[in-house]
């Protein structure tokens, strides 16, 4: 299941683009193959215990999802964004 | 005896002639990237900024190699990371595993590699790691792949000692002064904020806390690990049975076989005191070290201590600490230098760096009678390292 997912100015580096495809039919296989297209990018975003990280945000069709179960469809949206926080 | 014997032996160092070098690194950690100053003799160039934006805990050449940087990366909102060079920072590979906890029931989480440490000259490939919060990894293939090292990440008693994030720094908690004994890989120490100094003499399988004689603050437990917060802890690289510690609460030197450290800092002058972070040893001499003093009282606002900034350095074990702020502002210089951002390099005489808080980086080119600025205007320094190429 191919979806659509827009990258957070930060990750970009990885993709080298703002927005990109990937695989899966949940959250946490969208974003397993997204690490294999871009190798590095997952662990800067999830955590090692599988939990977004503090300062990062994941939203399917505008609606924020923290669990990696979550279903994906391939007309899906996933937004990949950093929380607004500075320093 | 022992002391004796490593006493000659330290002599012997100390005259020895230091290798010539094909020039000088000086790697620069900082809050907002990395650089590397290249050059030597009063002449630097800087090369940078690498991975603008990025926080940099620590970046360190492999002595072993000569060309190996590992550089240990966060930025404030992803998480950590770890970038690799094998040509001297031109260019950068992501490791594709960095150092990370296993994934468990209530499992911890690595914010960030604070410490890198190279393995012993006879594990060319070997590199450890120290996390906040308190971790300890290991990496067989020159730092690209990072495992937990030695079950002490879960073992029930150290993670007591390491107690939870609110015990921490602000910071956070984390481990740091990874160091293996010159003569014996598997004779290991690191220090922990907080939680001590601990000693491994079997290659990390069982380790033990080495806190006898270290202070804690006014009304604790000295017996009770986890209240000990070693700052800095490092080995005399001519005599490997000499360490020296800067510690929350003192300087101390411990003298092996000796596990009662001894707090040297007693002896700076008392309006300075003995509170500070960083601590630097002479390559070739195992009398001389060298700290830098900062105010730690009452809210520990970590400054120069009356916005006098000094270097202070024994020439004796301890036994007496001189004053070294020759070329150092005068006044009104409000900055510190964190427990990573002082080093020296191997040259006679041996030439000191430090890098400010407030973003500036200082030599010495004749042991801390003087010193002069390289740079100004970088990011808060969190690490500096020299490294000798050729």
């Amino acid at each position: 299941m191919a979806a659509k997912i827009l990258i957070a100015s930060p990750l970009r580096p990885y993709t080298d683009a703002d927005e990109v495809q990937a695989d899966g039919v949940t959250l946490g296989e969208l974003l397993n193959d997204l690490d294999a297209r871009y190798p590095g990018i997952r662990f800067r975003m999830i955590d090692e215990q599988d939990q977004v990280r503090r300062h990062m945000r994941i939203f399917i069709n505008g609606e924020p999802v923290k669990n990696l179960a979550h279903p994906i469809r391939s007309s899906d949206e996933v937004s990949i964004v950093q929380a607004l926080s500075g320093g | 005896m022992a002391k004796a014997k490593a006493r000659a032996k330290a002599k012997t160092q100390k005259t020895s002639r230091p290798r010539k070098s094909a020039g000088k690194l000086i790697l620069v950690a900082t809050r907002k990237g990395a650089w590397i100053y290249r050059g030597g003799h009063g002449a630097w160039r800087a090369d940078g900024p690498h991975f603008l934006g990025q926080i940099i805990n620590h970046l360190v050449l492999d002595p072993r190699d000569g060309k190996t940087l590992l550089a240990a990366a966060s930025t404030g909102h992803l998480g950590p990371t770890l970038f690799r060079s094998t040509d001297l920072g031109k260019s950068w590979q992501e490791s594709p595993r960095p150092p990370a906890f296993k994934k468990q029931e209530g499992g911890r989480t690595v914010k960030r590699t604070f410490w890198l440490t190279p393995a012993h000259a006879n594990e060319p490939n070997v590199w450890y790691a120290g996390t906040s919060p308190q971790g300890l990894f290991r990496s067989e293939d020159g730092g690209v792949t990072w495992n937990e090292f030695s079950g002490l990440n879960d073992d029930p008693q150290y993670r007591g000692w390491m107690g939870t994030e609110q015990d921490g720094t602000p910071s956070g908690p984390m481990l740091h002064s990874i160091i293996i004994d010159p003569r014996d890989p598997k004779h290991m120490y690191f220090g922990m904020s907080g939680g001590g100094v601990h000693e491994s003499t079997d290659g990390g399988k069982h380790w033990k806390p080495l806190i006898e004689g270290m202070e804690v603050v006014a009304g604790f437990d000295a017996k009770t690990v986890s209240f000990h917060d070693p700052h800095c802890v490092r080995l005399c690289p001519s005599n490997p049975d000499r360490l020296y510690q800067q510690n929350h609460c003192g300087i101390y030197r411990l003298d092996r076989p000796s596990k009662i450290w001894k707090r040297v800092g007693k002896a700076m002058p008392a309006k300075v005191g003995d509170v500070g972070f960083p601590m630097v040893l002479h390559p070739r001499d195992d009398e001389t070290a060298w700290v830098f003093p900062m105010d730690g009282q009452t809210v520990w606002p970590r400054t120069s201590i009356e916005g006098e900034p000094a270097v202070y350095g024994t020439s004796n074990g301890g036994k007496s600490w001189k004053r070294l702020d020759q070329g150092l502002p005068k006044n009104q210089a409000w900055w510190t230098v964190k427990r990573q951002a002082f080093a020296a390099d191997r040259g006679a005489p041996v030439g000191l760096y430090f890098g400010t808080t407030s973003g500036e980086l200082w030599t010495s080119r004749n042991e801390g009678k003087s010193w002069a600025c390289i740079a100004r205007h970088l990011p808060e320094i969190f690490a500096v390292e020299t490294a000798e190429l050729g």
